[in-house]
């Protein structure tokens, strides 16, 4: 194990394009939204896009095109191409891809995307590099390849019982044509997928020797600490740096951008020998902003402005049957407004990026990121270099929840490297990860519902207020923002008359995806509101959910499953609540059963059952790990503050005011996963968000009777 | 500016920073052991815990030059192999997510284990409440604990 750590954690380092011994390479090309196709089948050095290598020792390299930032894409997706390659894991080398043209587009992890988009595809590219090996075994040996079978990197004759190691044959197996249509593996002798393998970073994060973004060193790097507006929009207008300049190894200051969307931020930045010298120089600044008039914005003056919005009309989202009649005619209408906050991303590791802009217009730059392609496309336009000239190093990212998507800082770092002509380390403080966003956007949603006399619900509108984090230039505002209405117009409940809306709103903060993305704040209103019809109809939250799924459908499914693990027909003790919700979305589906008591003014969380609907499960550990996460991030978004602004600034500023759930407040969580097989493959790491904080509200107001509307709320005190 | 000495995993370094340098950025950036990672900068989030004399403390928030002549423990001290229970525990387990709390995290176990062999679920809450892990690794690092306290 130490031998192939220490392997793994040089070779992190190692430049990626640096490879120079013999290798046999598999080509295959990766085609946008990360869906990955076999290319046409030819053996290269590097012509084509390799994603296994082996050299003529026996090492065998995985290159791996989806960043690791928690949720287990430097196993899952190796384990697909080991798998159907027949070698274990341990002791492969798995290297991050850097966004080089020969790993194609789908080099990025978000969405939820990474195993499912590639489930098929990387396990053929496994399968044709196992057959080219079996089929260089039986050439050598003279037999037929029906005598020969291919386990623990080493193909073995079958009659005689002889077998050569895959270095031996990989010289051989290179020279063949690719199979066109590999034979995939029946699943019932899988020995990777499907197990509860365990993850080979673990040892390396329980032993800190995992590389993140931050720990990269270069020689005769510096350090820069780049001090943004408090004020967003506002414009600099000069800076006296004498201070600065006088703090002990502090090298100079430079005045960079920050280019987030469709916004650019003008920076200042001391640069030091080190990084504290760095971040006292630029304490030591002063300087003079514009604030352009922004500095008169603030939440509460924002939060009025949408509700007025919600009165307009809005864009059409979904319109099935007649809502408007259906409605005023009901003998029963429900109305009701909720309301969700801003928040932010948070990752332990705050942003960070070494970039070493050298002579000969070479860039190199290392970073936590999740979007080494993004990269790679955005900083060879920026800067006009052909991507030969720019090589990135995917780091470990120390979380990412959708933060690392984006390359603000990135730029940072570059500008700076070219200012100073050195390899500059940008960190960004924690105050500036918390204060300069991109955050997740709040949403308000009007919600109405008609039911008939004996509860039956007839019409349901789900009207949503909100800013967008879709910036483009072709942004229509009169149209609908499947962004910011995301899935609720695809839920499976059978409603005859329904009526979806959207009405956005301006924001000039920068805003952004944020793990599970819309549906955490959409989920909320949605859910909660149907808890608020089923308390009108008088039915139980549960059985009238299913009422209004008559056809087969997952979302039935997975109730039927949640209603039997949390034993929801059986009664609960006195001051004890359950709630349910399920919410489905682009990245998949899941649900929970959460039960609260009464304590205090407030509840206690007793337990959450969760059930993720996946069809195909890689590591079912690592599923329920992801659940288990997506839980406390719920959690902490439902009652912890948020983001607040006031004066044009962010009123939090580090994690003594914008709080994260602790330990002592992590209730217990049980998963359980729905795979049953089949072609269907869900997403894992965003589907338990959405739906904990309705369960948990509707939980709430099965104990106690109090409906919560707006998030966030005081657990303690309700 | 004076040169002082920190005493870590029981080797010596000479270190000529300001002495105001909190610990964090002199073990990262002069004594080269990236393990002990930077979260917040005041002592909120605890993924720089490191042992002052047996002691957990938030190096991010302690001057380096307080620390001179103290016998310092970082994450890369706590084994050579890997092999500490509290490591065993959190690989069987499979505690970690994204990891980059995680150094911090293992810190304040190990310390907790050492006070109190057979920590309660309420030890555990008091010990590590100061370690936020933002992908929610909560659960499993009460479990790992547990199980290391087996283990030790």
């Amino acid at each position: 194990m130490e031998q192939v750590i220490s392997k793994i954690n040089r070779r992190n380092f190692l430049k990626l394009t640096g490879i120079t011994s013999a290798g046999f390479i598999i080509g295959l090309s990766l085609k946008g939204n990360g869906i990955a196709t076999l290319g046409k089948g030819e053996i290269a050095p590097y012509g084509l896009t390799p994603f296994v290598m082996i050299e003529q020792d026996g090492t065998i390299t995985i290159f791996n095109p989806k960043p690791e930032m928690g949720q287990g894409t430097y196993q899952s997706i190796p384990s697909l191409i080991a798998e159907e390659l027949e070698v274990p894991l341990t002791g492969v080398i798995i290297k991050q891809t850097g966004g080089q043209k020969r790993f194609g587009d789908g080099q990025g992890a978000g969405g939820s995307s990474s195993v499912r988009g590639s489930y098929f595809e990387l396990r053929k590219v496994g399968a044709s590099a196992k057959e080219m090996l079996v089929q260089a075994a039986a050439n050598q040996w003279k037999v037929p390849v029906a005598e020969c079978y291919a386990e623990d990197a080493k193909v073995f004759h079958k009659p005689s019982g002889k077998s050569t190691g895959y270095g031996d044959l990989a010289e051989a197996a290179a020279k063949l044509q690719v199979p066109k249509d590999p034979k995939l593996k029946d699943p019932k002798d899988f020995k990777l997928l499907g197990k509860n393998t365990q993850r080979p970073d673990i040892p390396l994060k329980s032993s800190g020797r995992a590389v993140f973004g931050i720990d990269v060193e270069v020689p005769g790097m510096v350090y820069a600490s780049v001090a943004h507006s408090p004020v967003f929009g506002a414009k600099l207008v000069s800076y006296d740096d004498a201070a600065a300049k006088k703090v002990k190894s502090v090298i100079g200051v430079e005045k960079c951008q920050r280019k987030f969307g469709p916004y650019t931020y003008d920076c200042v930045a001391v640069i030091g020998e080190n990084y504290w010298a760095a971040y006292q120089g630029r304490k030591a600044l002063t300087i003079n902003w514009d604030n352009q008039g922004n500095d008169k914005f603030n939440s509460k003056d924002y939060a009025q402005y949408l509700h007025d919005l919600s009165k307009q009309n809005g864009a059409v989202d979904k319109d099935e049957g007649n809502f408007d009649k259906a409605f005023s005619e009901a003998p029963v209408k429900v109305e009701s407004f909720y309301e969700t906050p801003v928040v932010a991303h948070s990752p332990i590791e705050p942003m960070n990026c070494v970039a070493n802009w050298s002579d000969a217009n070479k860039l190199e730059i290392w970073v936590s990121t999740q979007v080494p392609g993004r990269i790679m496309s955005e900083f060879t336009k920026e800067y006009n270099i052909p991507e030969e000239n720019l090589t990135i190093h995917t780091m470990f990212s120390g979380g990412a929840f959708g933060r690392r998507l984006y390359t603000d800082f990135i730029g940072e770092a570059v500008q700076l490297s070219k200012a100073v002509g050195k390899p500059v380390k940008v960190i960004w403080t924690r105050e500036d990860d918390t204060e300069q966003g991109p955050f997740r956007p709040m949403t308000f949603s009007a919600m109405k519902a008609g039911l008939t006399s004996d509860g039956k619900a007839v019409a349901f509108q789900h009207k949503v207020i909100s800013p967008t984090i879709r910036y483009s230039e072709k942004y229509d505002k009169t149209k609908t923002d499947g962004t910011m209405t995301e899935g609720i117009s695809e839920q499976k409940y059978e409603f005859p008359h329904m009526k979806n809306l959207y009405v956005n709103a301006d924001f000039h903060i920068p805003v952004a995806a944020w793990r599970a993305v819309t549906s955490t704040t959409l989920a909320f209103a949605h859910e909660s509101f149907i808890d608020e019809m089923a308390a009108k109809a008088n039915k139980d939250p549960m059985e009238f959910r299913l009422g209004l799924l008559t056809k087969d459908s997952d979302t039935k499914t997975l109730l039927q499953k949640l209603k039997e693990v949390s034993n929801w027909d059986i009664p609960l003790a006195s001051g004890w609540g359950r709630g349910v919700a399920q919410y489905e979305f682009f990245a998949g589906l899941a649900g929970y059963v959460i039960e609260v008591s009464k304590k205090g003014n407030g509840v206690n969380i007793e337990k959450a059952y969760a059930v993720i609907d996946l069809g195909t499960v890689v590591n079912p550990d690592m599923v329920k790990a992801q659940v288990e996460g997506a839980a406390v991030m719920a959690l902490t978004a439902a009652i912890k503050g948020g983001i607040t602004f006031d004066k044009g600034q962010t009123v939090q500023k580090n994690f003594n005011t914008n709080q994260l759930v602790r330990i002592n407040e992590m209730p217990p969580v049980e998963v359980h996963i729905l795979a049953n097989g089949g072609p269907k493959i869900k997403g894992v790491g965003e589907p338990g968000l959405p739906p904990f904080a309705p369960a948990l509200c509707n939980a709430i107001y099965a104990a106690t009777g109090k409906r919560i509307r707006t998030l966030p709320f005081d657990i303690h005190n309700i | 500016m004076p040169e002082y000495t920190l005493n870590v995993n029981n080797k010596d370094y000479k270190i000529d920073v300001d002495p105001q340098m909190p610990l964090l950025w002199a073990i990262r950036d002069y004594v080269g052991l990236k393990g002990t990672k930077f979260g917040c900068g005041i002592a909120q989030c605890g993924a720089c815990t490191v042992h002052l004399e047996g002691t957990p403390i938030r190096s991010c928030s302690f001057p380096a030059s307080a620390a001179a002549g103290k016998k310092i423990t970082t994450i890369e001290g706590i084994s050579e192999n890997i092999d500490h229970a509290v490591q065993k525990a959190w690989i069987e387990m499979q505690v970690p997510q994204c990891g980059y709390c995680q150094s911090g995290q293992i810190m304040s176990a190990v310390a907790l284990l050492k006070n109190k062999p057979h920590p309660t679920d309420a030890d555990i809450d008091a010990a590590m409440q100061g370690n936020l892990c933002r992908c929610g690794t909560y659960q499993r690092i009460r479990s790992a604990i547990h199980r290391a306290a087996e283990l030790v």
